[in-house]
């Protein structure tokens, strides 16, 4: 072998035309990523400039008085938050339980063939649409499970809480399923070299392992409750009147948008009408957009939590 | 004895197996009793609201059969067909398909192999994720100001096109994100081989990565497309039509479908039809959720087959 | 000569053995090197300078001060234990580092004279020219045929690509195995073959150095026996550098080897340097440094 070094001067500057296209594509994808920042942005201020007229319009007082009525230039806010309170407090009622009981099934009991038949299953509940909900809560739920035993109008806000529930199930079920799943093995083989049965290491080792991720399963589809439209637009029907129990009709913060949307209550009287109607829209729109953000955002901290445990 | 989820017996199970016997735990059924209602409850809904939809609507599809597709919508429920709410929901679909696949996956690229970690990334990935909790509703008002009164000159004011892409918007982060996790499901190791051999980023995601994570990309789009099929609430704000009579005619043809500030889609048929009060409408309603539930439940099937498959075949 | 699994001698080299065992491995060792020649191959001129290397992931100094010279045409191999920075140091030569994020490197790497961590470099240039197989075979899940020829092609290599093939597939002694079925995925091969594969991948854009990071750390003695002998012959044509924790290996195959330890310092850092750097044969017969001598008669730790 030779002494020679090599007599040309390497030349490792690369090919240019593949450094520039190279660039190009990055920049490209950069625009798409960034875009949901523009979105985001948007959002704000589509939102804020019309709710900003509503807010300057209408006088505070008058929020909490009985009585969403658009047309009258009545906009009680108490009235369509609580009719949404009463309806994603219902929903969750309905969902914790059947989500939590079918996570923990499938996640601690459910054999392998059995998972993978039982999983899509819930997965094809999660793509019904929530429109085809609100009709079989309208035109099932309401006549055939409530009206027997409990004295509830053809629309009433129950009804539309146990759709919105019957909605978020598979929600619910699959993020806490995930958190369960996500508990080390060796936790639940300690629990049974303490001699534990199934059922105890299940609810009382695991269950409280994953219970971070379980809270913010809940948060998200509490979120996912308070934002939902369809069902609560078909079932609950569009009574903008105050009512504290379940039984009857109500507009919620969506109800309420949805009704504005298709114009129903649109028709402006002469008379005491100070503010555009579709303004109150804007108002609603950015209020839900603020406490959906602060769930969504306060869940994906319980969750940031308790993966540092592990 | 309950049996764990190990696959293997461990020592502990032998001899508890032994202590134990096969003696059954009343506590440990009535637990994994109640579990498996919970579960199966859910399932039970699906099959009753199934079971009533069916009920109410299959008479009516079967004695319309493929002229309830084929006819205008109508006020008259005799002859009311879902015309115009298929062809929107085609249309709907196909812009939704053309916007947010190529968006969400270029986003997705982006943040998955290129982006350096720092607060900007950081900033766009929380985002992403907020946008992808924002109700759908929401989503209808930013449509509304945005490409119904901004962009009017664009999109023509109230047309499919403005539903479209509002829909678009809807599912973009939701794409990036299952995007995202099909991505990062892509072994280092294949990056690491394509560009031990001299390959750019670029050629390395075009030629190994992308293909690689392409199944996995396929199925999470088509679930992502689904959802927007069924949504109605944004369509609500961004223009599309309630009104049974303002529909754009069959015989207008595709483009004045597009062009015309009179769209409508299978969902908001279905929403208008649930709210009217005559009987008859019931029916109506109930098979024109059949429709919908079939296109949905096809899509919806064959992407988790096609998932499954995969899965199957990479582990 | 005996083909251990990787693992089984590692561990005995951890294992604190007694004295007896201490002496059968060193004479083990000595008994590879016998027949070599005390000095390494002489006049081969440096190919890669290292001046005072020293690697970070972010805050962390995986290795300090590397400072020497690999030469070409000759196998270099680097052991030392576990998590000394062989695989970082071995990263660096073809700025495969710069895959993660938080690797940053101080002090120069030359390579042909060129700083490779310059100004107008191109990492992707670099790769082209520095071959890399890994710990685990990577195949790309492709064709036999696809998986060779992709560097060439991306690379804009003028030629026949068939002829590279075949020839790519003959100097990793692979091609009588594959040439029937070169469409086959390159997946369905048997791990040996998949590393060869690999190394026929990397042969085929034509690089002038190959770096192996524990190649054979996840194959069979046969396989592993395999690769030794295919390394033996590339060297005629590559300049090779190797990483392995069977020191073994590293006593049959290479020239000159590196020996890599961890300092760990007051406040418990763990950094890697480099003990002792000599051709092969002096370093396990008659190490200058004591920590050489410890961990070569399996006294380290
Ligand atoms: N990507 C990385 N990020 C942070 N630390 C790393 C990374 N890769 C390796 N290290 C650390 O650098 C040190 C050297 O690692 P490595 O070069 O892989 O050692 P070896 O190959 O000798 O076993 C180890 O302490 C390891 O934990
Ligand atoms: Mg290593």
């Amino acid at each position: 072998m030779s002494v020679t070094a090599p007599q040309v001067p390497m030349d490792l500057s690369g090919d240019p035309r593949r450094q520039r296209r190279e660039r190009r594509v990055r920049s490209l994808f950069f625009v798409a990523a960034a875009l949901s920042i523009i979105i985001s942005a948007a959002i704000v201020l589509s939102l804020a400039g019309e709710a900003w007229g509503f807010v300057t319009a209408v006088d505070p007082a008058s929020y909490f008085e009985n009585g969403w009525l658009p047309r009258r230039g009545r906009y009680s806010i108490l009235t369509i938050v609580w009719h949404t309170l009463m309806v994603s407090g219902i929903a969750m009622v309905v969902a914790t339980p059947l989500g939590l009981g079918a996570a923990i099934y499938l996640s601690e009991y459910a054999r392998r063939n059995v998972r993978r038949f039982l999983k899509p299953t819930l997965e094809i509940l999660a793509g019904v649409p929530s429109v085809v909900l609100g009709f079989f809560a309208l035109n099932f739920i309401t006549p055939n499970v409530i009206q027997p035993l409990y004295a509830a109008d053809r629309s009433n806000l129950l009804a539309a809480g146990i759709g919105v529930g019957i909605l978020i199930v598979p929600l619910v079920a699959s993020v806490s399923e995930d958190a369960m799943r996500a508990v080390p093995r060796a936790l639940r083989e300690a629990s049974y070299g303490l001699g534990a049965k199934k059922w105890h290491t299940s609810l009382r080792v695991v269950f409280p392992a994953a219970i971070s991720g379980i809270v913010a399963a809940l948060i998200l589809a509490l979120s996912r409750a308070i934002g939902e439209t369809m069902v609560v637009a078909l079932a609950a029907g569009t009574s903008g009147i105050l009512t504290w129990l379940p039984d009857s009709s109500g507009l919620t913060m969506t109800g309420a948008m949805a009704d504005l949307a298709i114009g129903s209550d649109q028709v402006t009287s002469a008379t005491a009408v100070q503010v555009n109607p579709f303004q109150s829209l804007f108002f609603v729109g950015l209020m839900l957009f603020v406490i959906t953000l602060v769930l969504n955002v306060l869940s994906e901290r319980v969750v940031r939590r308790y993966r540092q445990k592990y | 004895m309950a049996e764990t989820t190990s696959t293997a017996p461990t020592t502990t199970d032998l001899v508890r197996g032994t202590l134990e016997g096969r003696r059954v735990n009343p506590v440990n059924t009535l637990v994994s009793g109640l579990l498996l209602i919970a579960l199966l409850s859910s399932l039970l809904v699906l099959a009753v609201l199934l079971a009533d939809v069916f009920g109410k609507g299959w008479g009516l599809l079967t004695e319309r059969g493929a002229d309830f597709l084929t006819t205008p919508l109508s006020p008259n429920a005799v002859d009311a067909g879902i015309f115009q709410g298929v062809m929107g929901s085609i249309a709907l679909t196909a812009i939704v398909i053309v916007v947010a696949f190529p968006l969400g996956v270029a986003a997705a690229v982006y943040l998955e192999e290129y982006a350096p970690t720092n607060r900007l990334t950081q900033f766009i990935t929380t985002n992403i994720r907020n946008l992808a909790g924002v109700p759908s509703i929401v989503y209808g008002l930013l449509g509304f100001s945005v490409f119904v009164n901004l962009f009017s000159g664009a999109t023509g004011g109230r047309t499919v096109i403005t539903g479209g892409l509002t829909l678009a918007l809807l599912v973009l982060p939701i794409m990036i994100i299952t995007t995202s996790e099909a991505l990062r499901a892509v072994p280092t190791a294949l990056r690491e081989a394509s560009m031990g051999v001299g390959a750019t980023r670029w050629e390395t995601i075009r030629h190994h990565v992308l293909p690689v994570a392409l199944p996995a990309i396929l199925t999470g789009s088509v679930l992502t497309v689904a959802r927007a099929f069924g949504e109605t609430a944004p369509l609500l704000l961004s223009g599309a039509v309630l009104s049974l009579y303002f529909a754009v005619p069959p015989e207008a043809g595709f483009v004045s479908l597009m062009t015309e500030q009179s769209y409508t889609a299978l969902p908001m048929i279905i929403y208008n039809w649930a709210r009217q009060p005559q009987e008859e409408f019931v029916a109506l309603t109930s098979a024109a959720i059949i429709v919908l539930l079939a296109m949905l439940l096809i899509v919806n099937a064959a992407a988790i087959v096609a998932r499954d498959h995969f899965e199957r075949k990479s582990t | 000569m005996t083909q251990e699994p990787v693992t089984e001698e590692h561990r005995t080299v951890n294992a604190d053995p007694t004295p007896s065992a201490t002496d059968a491995a060193a004479d083990k060792l000595r008994d590879v090197v016998a027949d070599r020649e005390t000095e390494g191959p002489t006049g081969n001129s440096t190919i890669f300078g290292l001046r005072g290397l020293t690697v970070y992931y972010a805050d962390f100094r995986a290795v300090k001060e590397v400072t020497a010279d690999i030469r070409e045409n000759e196998i270099t191999a680097l052991i030392g234990p576990s998590g000394c920075g062989k695989s970082t140091v071995l990263r660096c030569f073809n700025r495969m580092n710069d895959l993660i994020e938080t690797a940053r490197v101080d002090g120069s790497l030359t390579y042909h004279g060129v700083d490779l961590y310059g100004k107008n470099v191109d990492p992707v240039e670099v790769r082209r020219r520095i071959g890399m197989v890994f710990q685990k075979p990577n195949p790309f899940p492709k064709s036999i045929y696809e998986n060779v020829v992709y560097g060439p092609k991306i690379g804009g290599m003028k030629g026949n690509l068939d002829d590279i093939v075949e020839e790519s597939l003959r100097k990793a002694v692979l091609w009588d195995e594959v040439k029937d079925k070169l469409d086959e995925s390159g997946l369905a091969l048997s791990g040996g073959q998949q590393q060869r594969l690999c190394i026929a991948r990397a042969i085929a854009t034509s690089p002038d150095v190959l770096l192996m990071d524990e190649p054979c750390s996840s194959l069979d003695p046969i396989a592993t026996l395999r690769i030794e002998e295919l390394m033996l012959e590339l060297k005629q044509d590559y300049t090779i550098v190797i990483v392995t924790h069977n020191m073994q290996q590293a006593a049959r195959v290479s020239d000159r080897t590196a020996f890599f330890t961890v300092d760990v310092s007051d406040d418990g850092q763990r950094t890697g340097k480099l003990v002792e750097f000599d051709v092969t044969n002096r370093l396990f017969t008659s190490p200058s440094k004591t920590e050489t001598e410890d961990y070569i008669t399996g006294r380290f730790g």
